[in-house]
């Protein structure tokens, strides 16, 4: 109980007692909020009040305001205590600043939205030409390709994901040469098993398995690390130091994975084609120089580069998309997660989709 | 109230709130602190001060427990926190309000988010006294009203820092840790920042310990001072610490800067310094 209510001489008196302390809001909020003021003249007493920090003071105010509100006479029969005259010096009755509507109506906001995605896009395009811009200055001044910093970037997309590379596309292609194997059996077309998996792996999945790992592992890395960046202050720094952050920041990463890509390619191409031999010699029992010699009548001189070919395509598009979403950090760490999620899945899906436009394409050039 | 502080009435043998002995942090070869010891006592506001680079927000993360230190001990109101249980180290931890030297807001919330969040943490409250609670801490702090629905990024830097201190202040701790509070302030608003501590310290009994480079805010709030020099601290009242022979302190306190201050302060330091004892203790006892 921090409030008392006695009858005294026809007035009633409120007694606010105990430790009116932060400890105790959540009890001090009931029963400020619960108190049934009726109607007439209350005396508040604070001669039973033990302690009074700021939070007990806040509900004294809010008691006090209530009373008004009711249109109850309030007197204070001890002096008003000191943290309450403290507290409404610096509060008074200023109410907490309203949270700022949101001042569209809905038609507005689909206004707005497609207003945004219309600048959006033309963010996009003009990170695009800058991107550009600085390339073809980079190439007449080769010094402004910064060498340490692409090696730095092939060295952390390129050889530190080998292993992780090397052993997704091993398992992959033993899957497809498992399920391949067991298809092909019933015709007694083993030997085409082989066909399969060097055709999947050289001209689709090596490719393709491996620029999606990378578009998890160093897209969401470029998006990060220049959203922090961003948040730090530092690409402002930079700006201000008179650099070009695309030159810095940008070109080095998509120049970084332009080189790395093309070379996991190969390590998945050769782990695939491995993972196929194995699997082959082991359930199929086909010895690996007659899986060698399959291979080759298998494959065209130019399937290996159908697939190849795609990688550095789908590397700018991974690197492009990292560091876009990255310099589009603002703000707050929620922008940061929000921004490196949206990096992924959209260099995901890009990689999917070029893919599918490639594949088209081959089709119709015949490649 | 340009008044000097007295010292604290302290009586011999209080227990400190605040006791830490023989700590040592080392990052790799560079030894940090070597033995510090430091006692806060209840009720005072401690300086820390020291170079920069000397250790001061290293030895404030060691004693909240953010950094456990290569040895000795800290003690939070006679307990040992490194041996307290979960709860017992979230009830200590709901204790003490904390501002860090970077502000540390949480940036994907708004300014009232950030000071609502401690209280909505611990305490079951309803939404509108949330938000009445978090104004109050506003204001009190100085920010306008309208600062509330402010994102940090939005914030300038003064403002982060009376920010920060309204949330340190969220739920009315009874012990306040303060790194640099008055950097980065305007001197009207360092000015009420020191009122606002003295105020804090007096009417509501709250202990405080400050690292701050503002000689300024030293003199007019600071009980007692603690210096970091040579990897230990050495501690002691305004009064005696200024007359300590050490080069560092010497240089610190009588260099040009601290002389103009001096200068500035003395005839109502010489009015106010002498230990009176009594003008702290009853300003705050309108309700006792
Ligand atoms: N995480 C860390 N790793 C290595 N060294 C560190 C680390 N944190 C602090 N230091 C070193 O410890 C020393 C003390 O740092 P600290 O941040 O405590 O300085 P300070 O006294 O707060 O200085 P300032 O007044 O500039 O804030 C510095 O020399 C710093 O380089
Ligand atoms: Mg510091």
């Amino acid at each position: 109980m921090f409030l008392e209510v006695t009858h005294r001489d026809g007035e009633r008196e409120l007694r606010p007692r105990g430790h009116w302390r932060a400890e105790h809001a959540p009890q001090l909020a009931r029963e400020v909020d619960e108190f049934q003021p009726g109607a007439g003249r209350i005396v508040l007493d604070a001669a039973q009040l033990e302690s009074l920090d700021l939070t007990g003071a806040f509900f004294l105010r809010r008691l006090e305001r209530r009373l008004a509100v009711e249109g109850v006479e309030v007197r204070w029969a001890s002096p008003r205590p000191e943290p309450l005259e403290f507290e409404s010096g610096v509060v008074g009755d200023e109410l907490p600043a309203p949270r700022p509507e949101n001042p569209h109506p809905p038609i507005g906001q689909v206004g707005r939205w497609a207003v945004e995605r219309g600048l959006e896009a033309r963010g996009a395009i003009a990170f695009l030409g800058s991107v550009c811009l600085v390339f073809a200055g980079a190439v007449a001044r080769p010094k402004r390709f910064r060498a340490a910093s692409i090696v730095r970037h092939v060295y952390e997309t390129g050889l530190q994901a080998v292993p992780i590379v090397a052993l997704i596309a091993f398992l992959i292609s033993v899957i497809i040469a498992y399920i391949g194997a067991q298809q092909l059996r019933q015709y007694g077309g083993e030997i085409f098993v082989v066909d399969l998996v060097t055709l999947a792996v050289l001209r689709e999945l090596g490719v393709l398995l491996t620029a999606i790992i990378v578009a998890g592992r160093s897209g969401s890395a470029f998006a990060a690390e220049i959203g922090v960046m961003r948040l730090n202050d530092e690409v402002d720094a930079l700006r201000a130091i008179g650099l070009n952050v695309v030159e810095v920041l940008v070109l080095p990463r998509i120049v970084g994975l332009v080189i790395a890509l093309p070379m996991l390619t190969i390590v998945a191409d050769a782990m695939g084609l491995a993972g196929g031999a194995v699997l082959s010699f082991l359930l199929l029992d086909i010895p690996f120089n007659q899986f060698l010699a399959r291979m080759q009548e298998a494959i065209m001189p130019t399937t290996f580069w159908a697939g190849l070919l795609k990688a550095p395509v789908f590397a700018f598009v991974i690197a492009l998309i990292g560091t876009y979403r990255g310099m589009q950090v603002r703000e707050s760490s929620r922008e940061l997660g929000r921004l490196t999620t949206v990096a992924v899945v959209q260099s995901i899906f890009m990689v999917i989709f070029v893919n599918a436009i490639f594949a088209v394409a081959y089709w119709q050039l015949d490649f | 109230m340009a008044d000097l502080h007295p010292p604290p009435p302290c009586p011999p043998g209080t227990e400190p709130l605040v006791a830490v002995r023989g700590i040592v942090n080392s990052f790799g070869a560079q030894v940090v602190h070597d033995g510090l010891d430091m006692d806060v006592m209840p009720g005072e506001i401690f300086g820390i001060v020291g170079g920069s680079g000397s250790g001061k927000s290293v030895l404030l993360n060691t004693i909240l427990g953010l950094r456990t230190p290569q040895a000795g001990q800290v003690r939070l109101e006679g307990r040992d926190l490194t041996k307290l249980g979960p709860a017992e180290l979230r009830a200590v931890k709901r204790r003490y309000g904390v501002t860090f030297q970077h502000g540390a807001l949480f940036t994907a919330f708004t300014v009232a988010e950030n000071v609502k969040l401690p209280i909505a943490e611990s305490l079951a409250l309803p939404e509108d006294v949330l938000d009445g609670l978090a104004h109050q801490k506003i204001r009190l702090v100085g920010l306008p009203a309208e600062a509330a629905h402010k994102y940090p990024s939005q914030l300038s830097g003064g403002m982060v820092k009376r920010a920060a201190l309204a949330r340190a202040l969220a739920l009315d701790p009874p012990l306040l840790f303060l790194d640099e509070p008055t950097a980065g302030l305007d001197p009207i608003a360092a000015s009420a920042f020191d009122e606002l501590l003295l105020y804090l310290q007096r009417s509501l009994r709250l202990t405080v310990v400050m690292i701050t480079h503002d000689l300024d805010t030293i003199y007019r709030t600071c009980n007692r001072i603690g210096v970091i020099v040579d990897r230990r601290m050495i501690s002691d009242t305004l009064e005696n610490i200024v007359q300590n022979p050490h080069p560092w302190i010497q240089e610190y306190f009588h260099g040009e800067r601290g002389r103009v201050l001096e200068q500035a302060l003395r005839p109502s330091a010489v009015a106010h310094r002498a230990p009176s004892g009594t003008g702290a203790a009853s300003a705050g006892d309108g309700v006792r």
